[in-house]
């Protein structure tokens, strides 16, 4: 028998969806003409580019983080909601829909925090044939000082209170988006979710400065010589979106269905945040640096993960991993993991053994090659008897004791040693070897059951007081 | 200082050569040095750091052109060798840092640390700042080194950095050695090796060019400075010893490189045959086919196993062209006034290892050039000749003897370093050498003048 042939297909609080996929409000998403090429590409939905009453934008406005090599691993800007008329935008949606009813496109709207200013336009919206509405309680930078944007999201009375006019009015899904720029992002969700909202969508950007000019003095993105604190997005910003998916998933008073937005920028990404319970994501800076092509990996890759781990739809395998992240006072203290360096594997660049010595716990030796361990050699005593070491060219015919001398094999005295006796297991090594599958991190059977720390400060093993001072970091 | 051309001025540059000797390997530009420098996995106690003779910090260095710090990642190289722009270019790579590098039992390509080195140092000099160091406060002691090549600049600017006057002698009319006139253009172009120099200069050493040092010579120059460092490289090129030997056409290796680097042989012949496989004789091929010739021919007495040239030097010879004849010894040269050919004997080895010539295998090339490379005297006899006192310095095979690790002969007031004591290695040992034998001085001049 064989297994069904797995589709991105789903649905999304109610809004049929032809894959996961959507573009995030921005850039790529300011006009008709855009979308309807995003939609050729196979991107199964568009968040439109934030419609209010038209706005001016500064240039420059964009500037980012590149890391090693990698261009824009981090990326910012100071862009405003839609600079365009809101008539036209919406006649384009409307245009957008007729010609492909199948995909889904939502409005993402923005507007003065008035009840008849909400009312107005989400009834223009929905007119103009919107799938849904995404309310814009993010935008950082600019709309912030005119009362809107992340003024309103970071405000839980606010954001329950036109979350509610909206939905006093609206017919489709309201999607409500939520800012990070705020300590506990539970708060607004749970505010959203009194208001009524029928899903959530995060995160929008992260305030930020990307960098300063040390030749000008001037900070990114240069403005006339001066800047503003801009949105934070792109890969660097993936963590950071997955642990607050991850806080809104496990929290009942805030749980809804969830549009996973932040560094998405392949299929890897967006099947972690399903994982995590998303149900679509959205993607901006990856589109804007490589174009809305990206999407047909999006798609390919994740249909063949789907069909190697038989799942048939995305609803199979959607929150998966969220028994999986506790408090840390849940988790198993008994557990013991110890590095194992693998001698065949190892290169010899000995960045494990500085790492250990210097960032951990001084477990890592250099003392294969000699007779007895000696744990008294620091990495200063190492670095000194090499300065002192005498070398030469070797000419092959005049050195015939190297010239049969190979590079391939690391010579024994360059590969560490762990003692694995006083390895905590911290993992710091394993994640500085640059070879794959060098050290592995191994299990040390300590007959000991499962005990977490919650279990101890019940059993009454630690002292009184402790208990308090280890709460999470919520 | 005073109105001195600057030493890359004072040379006559012939552009059609120039043209033809272009870079072996072109320079990096950011673009390319940044990813570069950033695949370096800053090893600890770096296996490319332990294989350079001069011991650069090559992750050190390598890490600074990343973060763009530019002036600090050749300040770091520097610090190490002196002649690193010089060492960049001429080093064998393949079988120093580039051939000790992890990289090589990771995704094999090793990081490519002579093209960051050059462009850490092309930086500084584009830059125009001048040499990260100053000379130390004047202690009132002096040196006289033999020889300006690259052992005796970098023991005197070691020797500058401690305070130590410095008196470089020569018998060429500009400074660097085999670094100037004996190095492959298309590897370390002479103008460069002019510029490393004069930036060097700045640190007050004296030049004396045109001079060549006699035994009555060396014995002023002891009696008037506090030590003596001897960087005098080797002598001539061996001869074959066989009849013809004089006529005009034949030449050596040297020779000829010095002369197309300085401008004053700008073509060759069309048939040319190398004798010696070293790497000398290589690049002697290698210039005579891109100084014109139509066929270059290596000769050898073995096999291309036991020739000394690098793999990658042989490798190169023959992309450029150059044609090789193993186990053939040459035994007369033809000719009425001028080169017509080369007599040679096929060479066999016998049972007990040792290769003799072949009965009736006799025949003759017909050349127009041939270029010896077989090898070099010492200075040796310079010093046998002289006073009962240089009769004091150690030899070994011709050799002077030093303690490695400062370069003091067996007679204490005389330094020395580089070929002369090695044989002939490469740039960097001579550096190497010069560098710990100008601490070793100075270390010694300081004993010395503690006791009294
Ligand atoms: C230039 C730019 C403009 C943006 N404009 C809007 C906007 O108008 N409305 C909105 O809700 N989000 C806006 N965003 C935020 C994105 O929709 C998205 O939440 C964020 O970029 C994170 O996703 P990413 O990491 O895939 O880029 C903008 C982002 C960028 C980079
Ligand atoms: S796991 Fe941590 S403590 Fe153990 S060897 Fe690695 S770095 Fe050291
Ligand atoms: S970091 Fe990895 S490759 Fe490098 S020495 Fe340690 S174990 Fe070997
Ligand atoms: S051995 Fe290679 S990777 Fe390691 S520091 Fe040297 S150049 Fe970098």
């Amino acid at each position: 028998m064989s297994r069904p042939k797995p589709t991105l297909a789903s649905t999304f609080c109610g809004i049929e969806c032809l894959n996961p996929f959507w573009l995030a409000s921005a850039p790529p998403t300011n006009c008709g003409e855009q979308v309807m090429r995003a939609f050729d590409a196979g991107w199964g939905g568009a968040v439109w580019k934030t419609i209010g009453e038209p706005i001016t934008n500064v240039s420059s406005r964009y500037s980012s983080i590149d890391w090693e090599g990698r261009r824009m691993m981090g990326f910012n800007n100071i862009e405003l909601i839609s600079d365009r008329p809101i008539e036209v935008n919406l006649q384009e949606i409307a245009e957008v829909k007729r010609r492909y009813p199948k995909h889904v496109v939502i409005a993402s709207l923005m507007v003065e925090s008035k009840r008849e200013s909400w009312h107005d336009i989400v009834q223009r919206a929905e007119d103009a044939g919107a799938d849904g509405l995404e309310l814009n309680f993010g935008c950082p930078h600019g709309m912030s000082e005119r009362g809107m944007g992340s003024a309103v999201g970071q405000v839980p009375e606010y954001c329950e209170q036109i979350t509610g006019w909206v939905k006093e009015k609206a017919r489709t899904p309201v999607i409500v988006k939520l800012t990070p720029n705020i300590s506990d992002i539970r708060v607004p969700a749970r505010a959203a979710k009194r208001g009524g909202a029928d899903a959530l969508s995060a995160i929008n950007t992260i305030n930020s400065i990307t960098g300063i000019d040390l030749d000008t003095f001037q900070p990114n993105p240069n403005v006339d010589g001066k800047s503003s604190h801009g949105g934070y997005c792109g890969p660097a910003v993936k963590p950071i979106a997955l642990n607050m998916v991850q806080q809104i998933q496990a929290d009942a008073a805030s749980v809804l269905p969830l549009s996973g937005i932040g560094g998405i920028g392949s299929w890897r990404d967006a099947t972690e945040f399903i994982l995590l319970g998303c149900n679509t994501v959205q993607v901006c800076t990856a589109a804007m640096h490589y174009g809305y092509r990206i999407v047909e990996d999006m798609q390919d890759g994740l249909l063949n993960w789907m069909g190697e781990k038989g799942f048939a739809t995305i609803e199979d395998f959607r929150g998966l991993s969220l028994p999986n992240v506790l408090e840390w006072k849940q988790l198993n203290l008994n557990y013991q993991i110890v590095a194992r360096i693998h001698k065949d594997l190892c290169i010899g660049c000995q960045l494990c053994y500085t790492a250990c010595w210097d960032g951990a716990h001084q477990c890592i030796h250099l003392d294969r090659t000699a007779a007895a361990p000696d744990t008294t050699r620091t990495p200063g005593i190492v670095e000194a008897e090499s300065a002192r070491r005498i070398s030469t060219t070797p000419i092959p015919k005049l050195d015939a004791e190297t010239s049969g001398r190979t590079n391939a094999i690391t010579p024994l005295e360059r590969i560490p040693r762990v003692d694995e006796d006083h390895c905590v297991g911290c993992n710091l090594c394993s994640l500085v070897c640059p070879v794959e599958n060098c050290i592995t991190m191994e299990r040390i059977d300590k007959d000991l059951p499962f005990e977490s720390w919650e279990e101890r400060v019940a059993k009454g093993l630690v002292p009184t007081g402790a208990s308090e001072v280890m709460s999470t970091n919520t | 200082m005073s109105e001195r051309v600057p030493f890359p001025l004072q040379i006559v540059t012939a552009p059609k050569v120039a043209e033809r000797f272009g870079d072996l390997h072109p320079p990096f530009d950011r673009q390319a040095a940044v990813p570069e420098a950033n695949r370096c996995l800053y090893c600890f106690d770096a296996p490319c750091t332990i294989a350079c003779p001069t011991h650069i910090d090559v992750p050190g260095f390598i890490k600074k052109i990343a973060s763009g710090n530019l002036s600090g990642s050749a300040r770091t190289i520097l610090d190490a060798n002196i002649l690193g722009a010089s060492c960049s270019r001429a080093c064998p790579v393949e079988v120093l840092c580039e051939g000790a590098c992890v990289m090589h039992r990771y995704n094999k390509q090793p990081i490519q640390i002579a093209r960051l080195q050059r462009f850490a140092m092309d930086a500084l000099y584009e830059s125009g700042a001048p040499l990260p160091f100053e000379p130390g406060a004047e202690t009132g002691l002096s040196v006289a080194l033999i020889g300006a090549g690259p052992a005796s600049l970098a023991c005197a600017a070691e020797l500058r950095r401690r305070g130590i006057r410095a008196r470089l002698y020569d018998a060429r009319p500009l400074p660097g050695g085999l670094n100037t006139y004996g190095v492959a253009e298309y590897k370390l172009p002479l103008v460069e090796s002019l510029r490393e120099i004069e930036m060097l200069s700045q640190l007050g050493v004296d030049f004396h060019f045109e001079t060549r040092i006699d035994a009555s010579g060396l014995a002023e120059l002891e009696r008037k400075h506090d030590a003596v460092f001897l960087g005098i490289g080797l002598g001539a090129i061996h001869q074959l010893g066989v009849s013809g030997e004089a006529l005009a056409g034949v030449t050596n290796a040297l020779d000829l490189i010095a002369g197309y680097k300085s401008g004053s042989l700008t073509t060759v012949p069309e048939r040319v045959v190398v004798v010696g496989a070293g790497n000398t004789a290589i690049d002697a091929a290698i210039a005579a086919v891109r100084l014109g010739a139509a066929d270059v021919r290596i000769v050898y007495r073995r096999g291309a196993e036991q020739m000394s040239a690098f793999r990658f030097e042989y490798e190169h010879a023959k992309n450029e062209g150059v044609k090789f004849l193993w186990h053939v010894q040459p035994t007369g040269v033809r000719g009425d006034r001028v080169v017509e050919g080369i007599e040679l004997t096929k060479l066999e080895s016998t049972e007990d290892g040792s290769i003799v010539p072949q009965m009736g295998s006799e025949f003759v090339l017909e050349v127009d050039l041939i270029v010896l490379s077989i090898g070099q005297a010492t200075h040796a006899a310079f010093l046998f000749e002289s006073s009962s006192t240089f009769g004091k310095i150690q030899l070994e095979r011709g050799r002077i003897v030093i303690d490695r690790a400062t370069g003091q002969t067996s007679y204490p007031k005389f330094f020395a370093g580089g070929d002369c004591t090695n044989g002939g290695r490469e740039v960097v040992d001579a550096v190497a050498d010069g560098k710990r034998a100008g601490i070793g001085i100075a270390k010694w001049l300081e004993v010395q003048y503690v006791q009294t």
